[in-house]
């Protein structure tokens, strides 16, 4: 992957002059070739990473293994297109395997997730079948470790 | 008789006489302070790739506790031959002409001890690593310092070195990538080098630690020079490249009349290096490539990053092309190197190491070293900055 790119998924806030700095290029040439990214559609949104467990209001993740029966015009992306434009679904992925999609839902409770499940997702026309799992906890999300305060045991100069 | 003064007196005479290290005074320092964000540290700041931690763990699970043969296991040997081949183009053979060695810093205390008589003089370029000049006169040797300057980029030239030279030197010492100016050597400076110690008859001892960490162009080792192997002790180990500084993990190659009296000593006082390090270093050797490939990239990232905020704020500083330092010319400042580490502590709680640490020539420098995280010298930067415009 490229360069500005992997910096720009470490930390989406760095400037285009730290950018510049980093990898030995102009800022312009950086703010062009992030506007670039941009326009192409390569980099889709900047987001940040939530540790969900410090916040009080805690958010319910479920996820949903789905069997579909693919159409033999659309094969799977006319489905999984329904599927993802749910304000529910935070992700969909298209799986080899035992089950054909993969479902990230957030929902405030459980049974605002189930219901979801129950009365949108399981009565589409093609969806055969669902398969629920409840998140218990985050660890590791995109790259980003989510426990906080790791020491430094180096000495504190070294030769 | 047991008060200390008299206690003292009974120290040996040459070591007594060795100063304690620049570092070691700075350390102490540095550690009775909070929150200090360290440029000082000349170790990565990866932890070892966890397969290589896996094949420590693995051979500990197997009962994997013994003594090895002195020289080290024949399979990290061979495993090292290789390596250096594929780098150098040069064969060592595995039997006789590699010495595992508890980190390089054992691996150069034997070639000195087996070269050096009372009264040798050995040649070596400054600013150096600290262990160079005490080494040296812990064998009664002669540490004649070389000394490099920043107008040629601390590479040190076969003018300078001319100079220096007398009928009583016997070992030449390089260190390229030089820790700690960042500097290397090209193709041409190393041929010349070459030159002037077979004209010279010299040994030369080649401290080659950071080779795999060169971030523009690739490091040239002077082994590889026709007529070098046959005069040459390259000092090698698995400290920086794989991250691995606590396995205590070097090497030596050279031919079989010296890897034996090395050997010699090592035997006596060592025994041999550490299984379980041995066990992980072949493991580092058959499958760490990538590893070393994403460090590099991320050191090369840092060393953009530290080198242009440097001279943003007007400190000047040669670009370095290897090792994971950044030396930079803090002397229009008009302080020596100690004060101004120790101002910048004590204002901005940055460490960074007094060139003098190095030797004398490292007067008016200060070593900043990027083995640390990008977000630490980012803010390192900012305060550095901060700090000057107070001068």
């Amino acid at each position: 992957m490229n360069e500005l790119l992997n910096l720009l998924k470490q930390n989406a806030l760095e400037t285009p002059e730290n950018l510049a700095k980093l990898l030995g290029l102009t800022v312009d040439e950086v703010k062009q070739k992030i506007g670039d990214y941009e326009k192409e559609g390569v980099i889709r949104a900047y987001q940040a990473v939530v540790n969900e467990e410090k916040l009080d209001s805690s958010v319910v993740t479920t996820v949903i293994e789905v069997k579909i029966t693919p159409e033999s015009d659309g094969g799977f992306d006319r489905i999984a297109d329904r599927i993802s434009r749910f304000p529910e679904v935070d992700s969909v992925f298209l799986m080899s395997g035992g089950f054909d999609l993969l479902l990230f839902i957030k929902g405030r409770t459980i049974h605002e997730s189930f219901s979801f499940v129950s009365e949108k997702l399981a009565t589409m026309p093609g969806v055969i079948s669902t398969g629920t799992h409840f998140m218990m906890k985050t660890y590791k999300q995109n790259g980003i470790v989510m426990h906080t305060g790791e020491d430094d045991e180096r000495l504190k100069v070294s030769p | 008789m047991n008060d200390s003064k008299s206690l003292r007196s009974r120290i040996a005479k040459t070591v007594r006489d060795i100063p304690r290290s620049g570092i070691r005074d700075f350390f102490e320092i540095v550690s009775s302070r909070e929150g200090v964000i360290s440029l000082g540290i000349g170790e990565p700041d990866f932890v070892t790739p966890w397969h290589i931690r896996e094949a420590a763990s693995q051979a500990l699970d197997r009962g994997v506790t013994s003594y090895t043969s002195n020289m080290g296991l024949l399979s990290l040997r061979r495993g090292i031959s290789n390596y250096i081949e594929k780098k150098t183009g040069v064969h060592y053979n595995p039997e006789d002409e590699v010495l595992i060695t508890v980190g390089v810093s054992e691996g150069l205390d034997l070639a000195i001890r087996a070269l050096i008589e009372p009264g040798d003089e050995v040649l070596y370029h400054e600013p150096s690593y600290v262990s160079y000049n005490p080494l040296i006169e812990l064998a009664y040797g002669v540490a004649v310092a070389v000394e490099t300057k920043k107008e040629n980029g601390f590479r040190v030239t076969r003018a300078e070195l001319e100079e220096k030279v007398t009928p009583k030197t016997k070992v030449l010492l390089l260190n390229y990538p030089n820790n700690p100016t960042g500097a290397i050597l090209s193709k041409q400076d190393i041929e010349e080098i070459a030159a002037f110690a077979i004209e010279r008859d010299l040994i030369v001892f080649t401290d080659e630690i950071y080779d795999e960490l060169t971030y523009d162009r690739e490091h040239f080792s002077i082994i590889s020079v026709p007529g070098m192997k046959e005069r040459a002790i390259y000092l090698h180990g698995f400290s920086k490249a794989w991250a691995m500084t606590g396995f205590r993990m070097g090497f030596t190659c050279a031919p079989p009349e010296l890897t034996e009296a090395m050997m010699k000593i090592h035997q006596y006082s060592m025994l041999c290096a550490p299984v379980l390090s041995q066990e992980a270093s072949i493991q580092a050797l058959k499958h760490a490539d990538e590893d070393i490939a994403h460090m590099k990239a991320e050191y090369k990232k840092r060393r953009n990053y530290i080198h242009s905020s440097l001279e943003e704020m007007g400190i000047p500083c040669i670009r370095p092309e290897g090792a994971f330092y950044a030396f930079a010319d803090i002397s229009k400042f008009g302080m020596t190197a100690k004060d101004f580490s120790l101002k910048l502590l004590d204002e901005q709680n940055v460490a960074c190491v007094p060139g003098t640490a190095f030797g004398a020539c490292g007067e008016g420098f200060i070593r900043c070293s990027y083995a640390t995280s990008l977000d630490e010298i980012k803010e390192a930067m900012k305060r550095i900055a901060q700090f000057i415009k107070t001068l």
